[in-house]
């Protein structure tokens, strides 16, 4: 039966499937702040966190969250890599900065790149600001921010954000 | 063996959420635990069943761990496979003795994608999938088979789907269900011939819960307690060729080992998603034909995939809890044409 | 535990890029029949079969043990699928284990793979569902961000990554399975390696395999009988946490701490770095032994790095770590658990060949997934617990 010549090692078939994802309750709220240049965020009740973007509960406790809370849109690096990977799906040059920003405000950091910084001055607590896209641009997308850039301000210590590393 | 017994049971079904994973998730789970009358955090064990392909996203489970109550850290599995089988692990867990109670959940979203199409890509990836044949029209070639093999009609299918869709007026839970006339029903264009729209299952979006506890704590929780006295699966060739798709070989053996066959049974909830696999699994599980097949309308009124098999076992035991029958045979399945089963016999005290 | 259960047979697949001289019913079978060679068994001998990998996109097939239940000898048997992330190498052989532990079969095929080669896996780990932008490009964009906290904290030299993945690579030499080895390999070679992920270097991170490894259990009367001399199963623990909290520490997650201790609970341990002669862990990626030493109760935190700098990992160490070579070395993600745990069965059953460790008795199998979220474990002992 074995015929080495003929042997088929691999085919190629194509697979194609079309989602229509769902965001969710939390997640169209946080979706429809990026349109208007907000960042908004929520909490199961007062004093709890501020997730950001939600997914729908507080992890911690497992309560849903209730409350929408506005943060700002200038946050701290709490930890970073330089990306030199290529990926078909990333629109990034190489290399670029791939930072956790911890939004003012917010109780847990979000993913996002670092852009206008030399790459061997990127640090754990710079601080850091999101830079929007053009207002015709604006999408309930995350990629509304076109990604963060360094401000002057002075750096928080490591242990000020350890708790969110 | 342990005598494990089911606690609390709790589900949604929606033809299509508008909630994410985690927000429809969550209630649930609360209310099964409320109802269980254990704190989460008493609960020993923790098993899960989903699919990355249906929620279109790896490692989908992970994020569902924000809703189910993870923190403290807890002792955790996940299967790739419907929350019955998920069940099976737990209880598994409680008979080595390690721990004494467990929450089973599992979560299904088949409306982001085109459910029938998705389900394709189980077939085999070298000889079939190519062809990419959908699961309805997968099963429309068993129920040929099978209609040609047991002399059953048309109108024997319609007529499970017409009773399923009556029972399912008494599950608030169930999506499609109502009275509908026979003679209509046949009068409706085939789907994937001899199979009518109303023989395949309606798919829907939702979460089922489950909390399963040891003898002891058991019947501390429970006005009239469940017992899980035999739970078993199997599973078939997958080559639609290789085997013979008008019987469930599989599911035989399941109900074989899980004691079906022992003492009178008084209903069934079967995972039977489309009419004509009803026929085959009561053959298969050697039931009564005038046996009460599900009560609660079945996976045909609303097939949360991947929670529906749980449901099936779920809704027996609600209905056994509430002193509605005593011995009850519940079952789940996997894969094309009743590939896998899982056959699971409950007892009311 | 009620029932004891012995390792009595394992098979591994030769690890590689592309196996594409196997279709995926083919690698499944080179380690399942090895595994059952080893214990001078067949397929008719086993009751159930448990079987795990990590997401079906990988390969692009949904529910694929469903499609290979007759070519792993399940048919009519009980089949469980299990997905626990990373770690789903090792809680596959622990939900096997179960079973054989509760009592409900006697013998039991457990199996992990991967087929990477199938699809394509960086897109499957980096997919861009909408609303949001992919910023972090698989694994390794994930995990380097978490490193560089951990070098924050520790003050941990900038080469311990670069020694850790050198005496890897070179335990790898030693390992007729292992995928990735360098004849030569040294210390200039990975200092000079690409930067791919800040801090992690190209050869500090695991690569892209193809694999399966598959283990036989089997209840104690019957693991007597073996032909080869069976690995105990002495311990077992799983715990899973949330992925992002405040508070959260990702670095050294509590999950992995607890799991770790209720482990050494099971299994009478005290002193884990004495009483444990070697242990295969989990680490894709250089720097994460460091951080598992401290994890696993072997290193007080911040000082697990001086494992690596002493020498103590070493093969010759006091407390050996990845002598396969690891997941640095061979990393086919769904196997890659199993794989450490069945290094660590090989260990005390004295089947590691060249990279067997003198004596060792009692030895720890980890494996860990998701944001290191998703911890599986498991003691082995030549000894009956």
């Amino acid at each position: 039966m074995s015929d080495e010549a003929n042997e088929i090692k691999a085919i190629v078939t194509p697979v194609r499937l079309d989602y229509d994802f769902t965001a969710g309750l939390a997640a169209t709220q946080f979706l429809r702040g990026l349109e208007q240049k907000k960042i908004i965020g929520a909490r199961s009740g007062p004093g709890a966190p501020v997730m950001v973007p939600p997914r729908g509960a507080d992890p911690r406790t497992s309560e849903l969250v209730t409350e929408s809370v506005e943060v700002s849109d200038k946050g701290t690096v709490v930890t970073y890599s330089v990306i030199r990977v290529p990926s078909d799906n990333i629109k990034f040059e190489l290399p670029y900065v791939c930072i956790n920003v911890l939004l003012d405000g917010a109780g847990v950091g979000m993913f996002h790149v670092l852009q206008k910084c030399p790459l061997d001055e990127v640090r754990i607590g710079m601080r850091v600001q999101a830079k929007w896209v053009s207002d015709d641009q604006l999408s309930p997308n995350v990629a509304s921010i076109d990604y963060f850039e360094p401000i002057d301000e002075p750096d928080v210590t490591y242990e000020q954000i350890r708790e969110n590393t | 063996m342990r005598n494990v017994g089911i606690v609390s049971f709790a589900q949604s079904n929606a033809r299509a959420e508008v909630r994410n994973e985690v927000e429809f998730l969550l209630p649930v789970v609360k209310e099964a635990v409320a109802r269980s009358g254990m704190e989460r955090t008493d609960i020993e064990f923790t098993c899960s069943g989903s699919s990355d392909f249906l929620q279109g996203q790896p490692f989908a489970f992970v994020l569902a761990l924000d809703g189910v109550g993870a923190w403290p850290p807890i002792k955790e599995s996940h299967v790739e496979m419907d929350g019955a089988f998920a069940l099976y692990e737990a209880w598994v867990k409680i008979q080595t003795g390690e721990v004494d109670s467990a929450i089973i959940y599992s979560f299904g979203k088949t409306s982001p994608g085109d459910l029938a199409e998705v389900v394709a890509l189980q077939l085999d990836p070298y000889c079939v999938t190519q062809l990419w044949p959908d699961a309805d029209s997968v099963a429309g070639i068993q129920a040929r088979l099978f209609l040609e093999r047991s002399g059953k009609s048309e109108r024997d299918l319609a007529e499970i789907a017409a009773r399923s869709r009556r029972d399912a007026q008494d599950n608030p839970h169930a999506v499609t269900k109502g009275d509908f006339d026979v003679e209509k029903l046949l009068a409706e264009p085939y789907r994937t011939s001899p199979l009518r729209d109303h023989d395949c299952p309606t798919n829907t979006d939702g979460a089922t819960v489950m909390v399963i506890a040891a003898e002891e704590k058991a019947r501390e929780l429970s006005k009239r307690p469940v017992w899980i006295r035999g739970i078993d699966h199997r599973i078939d060739p997958p080559a639609l060729g290789v085997r013979d798709l008008t019987s469930a070989p599989s599911a035989e053996l399941a109900a074989s080992k899980a004691g079906v066959g022992s003492d009178k049974v008084d209903f069934a909830e079967l995972d039977a998603p489309y009419t004509h696999q009803e026929l085959i699994l009561r053959e298969a599980l050697g039931l009564a034909d005038d046996l009460r097949v599900n009560p609660s309308g079945g996976s045909l009124c609303s097939r949360t995939l991947f929670s529906c098999g749980l449901n099936r076992i779920g809704d027996a035991f609600e209905r056994i809890a509430a002193g509605d029958g005593d011995r009850a045979v519940a079952h789940a399945t996997q894969g094309h044409c009743l590939q896998q089963n899982l056959v699971c016999v409950l007892e009311g005290e | 535990m009620a029932n004891l259960c012995g390792v009595v047979g394992i098979g591994q697949t030769k690890y590689d890029a592309k196996r594409i001289d196997v279709s995926m019913p083919g690698l499944l079978r080179e380690a399942a029949l090895r595994a059952l060679e080893d214990a001078q068994l067949t397929f008719a001998d086993v009751d159930a079969v448990v079987i795990g990998k990590a997401p079906d996109m990988f390969e692009g097939v949904m529910l694929p043990e469903n499609y290979l239940a007759d070519a792993i000898g399940a048919t009519g048997k009980p089949l469980l699928r299990v997905h626990t992330a990373g770690s789903v190498g090792g809680s596959t052989a622990n939900v096997a284990m179960s079973l054989i532990h509760a009592g409900i079969h006697d013998r039991v095929l457990t199996i992990s793979w991967e087929k990477q080669s199938e699809s394509n896996a960086m897109w499957g780990l980096t997919l861009s569902p909408p609303f949001s932008v992919a910023v972090v490009a698989g694994a390794g964009g994930y995990f380097a961000p978490l490193i560089h906290a951990y070098i924050e904290r520790s003050g941990a030299p900038e080469d311990t990554g670069i020694r850790t993945a050198l005496k890897d690579r070179k335990n790898a030499l030693l390992n007729p399975y292992a995928h990735l080895k360098i004849p030569d390999i040294d210390f200039e070679q990975i200092a000079n390696s690409p930067m791919l992920w800040d801090p992690i270097r190209y050869l500090e991170s695991c690569p892209s395999s193809d694999g399966a490894c598959a283990m036989v259990l089997a209840k104690e009367d019957l693991a007597e009988q073996a032909p080869h001399a069976p690995a105990w199963v002495h311990a077992t623990a799983m715990r899973s946490e949330p992925n992002q909290f405040p508070g959260r520490d990702a670095v050294n997650p509590q999950a992995g701490r607890d799991a770790a201790r209720d482990l050494y609970k099971q299994a009478g341990i005290q002193n884990p770095r004495q009483e444990i002669d070697c242990a295969e862990i989990y680490v894709p990626f250089s720097w994460f032994e460091a951080m598992w030493m401290e994890n696993l109760g072997f290193a007080e935190e911040s000082q697990g790095w001086k494992m690596v700098y002493e020498g103590a990992t070493a093969l010759d160490g006091d407390l050996p770590v990845n002598m396969s070579g690891g997941v640095l070395s061979s990393n086919a993600i769904g196997a890659s658990g199993m794989i450490r745990y069945a290094e660590a069965a090989m260990q005390v059953r004295g089947q590691a060949g060249e990279h067997q460790v003198d004596g060792a008795r009692k030895t720890l199998g980890h494996a860990y997934g998701g944001g290191s979220q998703y911890f599986s474990m498991c003691i082995f002992g030549a000894d009956k617990p």
